[in-house]
């Protein structure tokens, strides 16, 4: 009995090992040829930035593999004298830090009051706050667009900080929470017991305490105001305005535009690929825990 | 875990026997022992200090989220100028307009279609990642288009996507494959002469003007082939050796560049001839005998052709094979449901591919992170007892993952309602009528239109349809603060 097993169990194990080669060949190769197509279209954009416009008009990207000689920086410096670009791009950098900073501080503030603080309501309070996190924004772009008109912010680059920083709140808020709600109740009274005042608990031990989670939070408000389109689009002027919205505007004619669309493209595209890729365990799980928004 | 890792949808990993477990354990309901001692212990805070600390979220949320919410609503019963009261009448307009019915169509194949092909794909890839051991590297390549923009991304397709086989990488690739298969025509505008021995319309077929006879050689003068656009293979034409019972001849380019040397009809060497040119023997309306030319331009026809007249069919002279209008308007299908016609476009399924591109990373992320919880036993167990993968995979792997799978889902379909972006930078202006998506139409009806009733009557569809996911996050969530 037990000798059969062992030879049908031999067989199957030399097939399954001949199987188990070919299979995994055929499915490296497959992989391989996934991963490359997904890095494809990146790469063209990249070349394409690399190419003057008469060699774009002409011919495919792929045309530089045949002739090297074609790679030329020209689109890139002739886009770093257009003052409209370089602009632009100080404008997302002032957008998009105070924006995220914003967001942590004010975040963390009501995070730590729910997660520790006693008041009426508080869970119910809470609730609500998650249950803002799936709102569209695009729900608030017409009364918004009234109310900074109203107050005279509209176009201005604190419009449009503000209004990323209340549609970041929600998840900021519900993440903090749930974060801080973990930190061993010892530590807090600890500190409390050494004379620690409300301030002075949640700067000296909550903030730092909360350094992963903050960390995912900053990453993830960082890149979605970094790469917004929309929002801006509606609150900024062509003083205020980001990357983004400076591009877009050259989109209409893109055959003519292809020598500033490649490199601004590339050039807009390389903080956040900088940070995914020196960031990768907070980018995920910021990215995950986020994406509802 | 970190509780990082722990919250937001990545949270609903765990399957929910440990919630439940929790629920068991402690009764139903607030449960004031733990929550007494934990406020007391630490704060004992005044209310004026919590309130302090939660001002600055509860105004901003105020101002900015919730009164917009209020606005819309009430917004959305007046009409455009925002005057009078017209109750119903935006979302009457919603269904019967033609650019908000493209919309909707539009919005209904991004939400069924895109988010089930992300999570089908990164189910996959999450799958054969892990038996590879390169799996992060190539999870860090399909993850990595989540990092950019969707305008950044929207510009890397419409590169992707130009209409030119020269100049877009998709048809490049596909008229490539297509002139793989379908034999392509050299010679799309070659011709004869006023005065050639051949005649017929522009773009062929050519037939000669007489009947050929067996032992004669017949010349096929054509002109109108630019010098770069000769096949490789064309050699210098030459005038064909006769033979008795044969119908020989030549097909050739009557004309050198720049000389002009040689005579009308005469074969001159300087003359290249047409590789691969198809000849037809025409008897009474009948093909009786076919061939194609040899490099040179020779040709050699049996003796049945005797008699015949001979013809360049216009397959010969067909133009090039351009590829697919990828940002085209063409629909694939029409469901007609009644009043409503359901249908897909060219231009929405490209863009769909490009957000597929953007967000099959990150369902294979989340759902690789749910298959790392999967127990090793119970798939070492299956297969022990005999399953093969694919039974493992089907009876095991996704029913242990459907948790995952459908908070993968839901998150993408609420993403893919408020899509804008791609759509408003890849579809060109002619087609983006028929791009058209709910949040394009929003933009449009209030920024463009100026109409701000019927965009605050499609902000609140839109705030309708999320809203059993805002319920079932409140709910899940009033479990875990309860605890």
């Amino acid at each position: 009995m037990s000798t059969v097993d062992e030879s049908v169990k031999a067989k199957r194990s030399i097939a399954g090992r001949i199987g188990e080669k070919v299979s995994g060949g055929v499915l490296q190769f497959v992989l391989i040829l996934i991963g490359a197509l997904w890095l494809v279209p990146t790469i063209g954009l990249l070349l394409s930035s690399l190419r003057s416009t008469e060699d774009m008009s002409a011919s495919g990207w792929w045309k530089v593999f045949s002739k090297p000689s074609q790679l030329t920086f020209d689109s890139y410096a002739s886009l770093l004298e257009n003052s409209d670009i370089t602009r632009s791009l100080v404008n997302t950098a002032l957008i998009t830090v105070p924006a995220t900073v914003l967001v942590i501080v004010i975040g963390s503030l009501a995070g730590y009051a729910f997660a520790w603080m006693e008041f009426p309501g508080r869970d119910w309070w809470f609730l609500i706050v998650v249950g803002l996190l799936v709102v569209p924004v695009q729900l608030a772009l017409v009364p918004i667009a009234k109310l900074f008109g109203d107050i005279g912010i509209f176009g201005s680059l604190i419009g449009v900080i503000l209004f990323h920083v209340g549609f970041g709140l929600p998840f900021a808020v519900f993440l903090l929470r749930n974060f801080f709600a973990e930190i061993p109740r010892e530590l807090l009274e600890a500190a409390r017991l050494d004379g620690a005042g409300e301030l002075r608990l949640f700067v000296r031990v909550v903030m730092p305490l909360g350094g992963p989670a903050i960390a995912s939070l900053g990453i993830f408000q960082f890149l979605w105001v970094w790469n917004d389109m929309l929002v801006a689009l509606i609150f900024t002027d062509t003083d205020s305005q980001p990357i983004t919205v400076a591009l877009q505007t050259q989109v209409r004619q893109f055959g003519n535009n292809v020598d500033v669309l490649g490199p601004g493209a590339f050039i807009s595209m390389v903080i956040p690929l900088a940070v995914f890729f020196a960031f990768q365990r907070q980018f995920v799980s910021g990215v995950m825990a986020g994406a509802v928004k | 875990m970190t509780p990082a890792a722990d919250s937001g949808p990545a949270r609903k990993d765990r399957t929910s026997p440990a919630d439940d477990a929790g629920d068991v354990t402690a009764p139903p309901g607030p449960a004031p022992q733990p929550k007494n001692r934990r406020f007391k212990s630490v704060t004992g805070t005044r209310r004026s200090i919590a309130l302090l600390f939660l001002l600055p979220t509860l105004v901003l949320l105020g101002a900015l989220v919730v009164y917009p919410i209020g606005y819309s609503v009430v917004r959305s019963f007046f009409d455009q100028s925002g005057g009078s009261f017209i109750g119903f009448d935006n979302y009457e307009t919603l269904f019967t307009r033609a650019d908000t019915k493209a919309a909707i169509n539009n919005n209904i194949f991004w939400v069924v279609l895109a988010p089930t092909v992300a999570t089908v794909l990164g189910l996959i890839f999450a799958v054969l990642t892990e038996r590879i051991r390169w799996g992060t590297a190539f999870k860090l390549v399909v993850f990595m288009p989540m990092a950019i923009s969707m305008l950044a991304a929207g510009i890397i397709f419409r590169l992707v996507y130009d209409q030119d086989p020269e100049k877009g990488a998709v048809n490049a690739v596909w008229v490539g494959i297509h002139d793989t298969f379908a034999e392509s025509s050299a010679f799309p505008k070659a011709h004869p002469r006023p005065n050639a021995p051949l005649a017929g319309k522009s773009g062929g077929p050519y037939l000669t003007k007489d009947p050929v006879k067996a032992g004669g050689n017949v010349l096929l003068p054509l002109v109108g082939v630019a010098a770069d656009q000769m096949p490789g293979g064309a050699k210098p034409a030459k005038q064909a050796t006769s033979a008795p019972n044969k119908v020989t001849g030549t097909v050739w380019q009557d004309f050198t560049l720049g000389k002009g040397a040689g005579g009308i009809n005469n074969v001159d060497s300087t003359e290249l001839g047409y590789p691969g040119m198809k000849i037809e023997a025409v008897k009474g309306g009948k093909v009786v005998a076919s061939t194609s030319a040899a490099a040179d331009g020779t040709f050699t026809l049996p003796a049945s052709a005797d008699g015949a007249r001979l013809r360049l069919p216009a397959s010969n002279f067909e133009e090039a094979y351009n590829g697919v209008d990828w940002l085209g308007d063409k629909k694939f299908f029409t469901i007609h449901l009644g009043g409503f016609d359901l249908y897909l476009n060219i231009v929405t399924t490209s863009i769909m591919v490009a957000y597929i591109w953007m967000w099959a990373g990150f369902a294979m992320v989340l759902i690789g992170a749910g298959l790392a919880g999967i127990p090793r036993e119970l798939l070492e167990a299956a297969r022990v007892d005999g399953a093969t993968e694919w039974q493992v995979f089907r009876r095991v792997t996704v029913p242990l993952l459907a948790p995952v799978l459908a908070v993968v889902l839901v998150t993408l379909m609420i993403n893919v309602l408020k899509i804008f972006d791609l759509i408003f930078i890849i579809a060109p202006g002619a087609t983006q009528d028929d791009a058209n998506v709910l949040a394009l139409q929003l933009y449009r009806s209030a920024f463009s239109e100026g109409n701000e009733g019927l965009a605050s009557a499609i902000a609140v569809l839109l705030l309708l349809l999320v809203i059993p996911v805002m319920w079932f996050n409140m709910r899940r969530l009033r479990r875990e603060v309860r605890r």
